[in-house]
């Protein structure tokens, strides 16, 4: 890394989010609006750290009803069957298919997990103030933003499973409450790292001037 | 030449002219700052309405059909939030919808409303705003993962129940080649390039020497 390594925020200049344009605002406290795109500028995304943290402990609290509530109840001629995430998964893999099994279980039980455990290591990392593998964080964090949306999987498994499975009287299913709090923990956890400034984890290193954020 | 801040870790660098087709990322984070896509609107735009009328039709055709001992049912994706929503579980009706043909459908519009509208620059403001809103759409839009979960559906369906796919499950295996083409093809700067100005005509500022960025082939 050469001396004339310089970020925006060092030079007093503000990036906007939108469009990209660089501008060089008059107060650092205010920088006020874009002038090209009129979007509100910012160093640093708003109370990020604050924002961030709070969404992924709602999307933690989540994930305990998603996976202990069933997901689908299977109704067939008078008896009732329920299965949560993990049965759908087990129902994969005795029913011959592990490679479909073992997608379910990465997009529905890993990647949530991973996601969780992925933002609170760089929340703590970046109020810790650590400057060691930037690169390799900020890697974690575009890997996170990018693979989160496929733990929406078993939402779409269950409600096309739900729309078909439409045979009264002879066969039914029905969504259970899992599903609700499964779509919680996916949307709580894209809101998260939305809302998370990976600009953050490269702040650290130079700590002369105060945080924005 | 363009001075950038790079969006993941705030590095000041300059854009050099790229090649068309050509690609620069950031020099410390490795963020990919510019793509020149070597047409950068007419071939959006046509991938664009080609995306939009199979939007339609795979909205519109069923997406598969069930058949069992004489019975049978089938379903198109909003039928199937709709269903969703039916049996009580309104919200998670209300993320699917949202996920599968909202955002997707919402996305494709305002990309087809801002590339027709940079035809004749400068463009009105609101063309900015619109491509924002493009942006945001793009990461909330689910078509792909909507389709892997039809298809675990349909595995597991089979077991009980004889499914054929129908004219929607087509479409959709289409858009999700348009999909990701428009977004290689599309390039936002070329964009804001031709959008009006919020506070007037203003020449761009000219920070202070700044390392280049290296071009990445």
């Amino acid at each position: 890394m050469t001396a004339a390594t310089l970020t925006a925020a060092q030079e007093g200049l503000v990036s906007c989010e939108t469009c990209s344009l660089l501008s060089r605002p008059a107060s650092a406290a205010e920088p006020g609006f874009c002038r090209r795109c009129g979007a509100r500028l910012e160093f640093r995304r708003h109370a990020s750290i604050q924002y961030t943290w709070a969404l992924v402990i709602a999307a933690a609290i989540c994930y305990i009803p998603a996976n202990a509530l069933p997901v689908l109840t299977t109704n067939t001629l008078g008896s009732s069957e329920s299965d949560t995430i993990i049965g759908g998964v087990v129902f994969l893999y005795t029913s011959g298919s592990w490679p479909l099994a073992l997608i379910v279980l990465i997009a529905s039980v890993m990647i949530p997990l991973g996601k969780l455990v992925a933002l609170a290591y760089l929340l703590i990392t970046v109020q810790r103030g650590s400057a060691e593998s930037t690169r390799e964080r900020t890697r974690l964090y575009r890997m996170v933003e990018f693979i989160g949306r496929w733990s929406m999987l078993d939402v779409f498994v269950d409600t096309f499973t739900v729309a078909l499975v439409q045979l009264q009287p002879l066969m039914s299913v029905e969504p259970g409450p899992g599903v609700l709090f499964f779509a919680a923990v996916v949307v709580l956890t894209m809101l998260a790292a939305e809302s998370f400034d990976p600009r953050l984890i490269w702040d650290s290193g130079h700590r002369k001037r105060p945080r924005h954020g | 030449m363009e001075t950038v801040a790079c969006p993941d870790c705030d590095l000041l660098q300059r854009i050099p002219p790229l090649p068309p087709g050509g690609k620069a990322r950031c020099s410390r984070c490795g963020y990919s700052l510019a793509t020149r896509p070597s047409d950068p609107l007419e071939l959006p735009l046509a991938l664009t309405v080609a995306a939009a009328i199979v939007f339609i039709v795979a909205n519109t055709a069923p997406l598969m059909g069930l058949s069992a001992v004489g019975r049978s049912a089938s379903t198109t994706i909003i039928g199937g939030a709709y269903e969703m929503w039916l049996q009580g579980q309104v919200v998670t009706g209300a993320v699917v919808a949202f996920c599968a043909v909202i955002a997707p459908a919402s996305y494709i519009l305002f990309m087809l409303t801002v590339l027709l509208a940079v035809r004749r620059p400068p463009a009105p403001r609101w063309v900015g705003e619109m491509l924002r809103w493009a942006r945001h759409l793009q990461l909330w839009s689910m078509l792909e993962v909507m389709t892997l979960g039809i298809l675990v559906a349909l595995f597991k369906i089979a077991e009980l129940a004889t499914v054929d796919a129908g004219v929607g499950l087509y479409a959709v295996g289409a858009l999700l080649v348009l999909f990701p083409a428009i977004m290689i093809h599309f390039d936002p700067r070329e964009i804001w390039q031709r959008v009006e100005w919020a506070e007037g005509e203003v020449p761009p500022p000219m920070p202070p020497e700044v390392p280049a960025t290296e071009p990445a082939r």
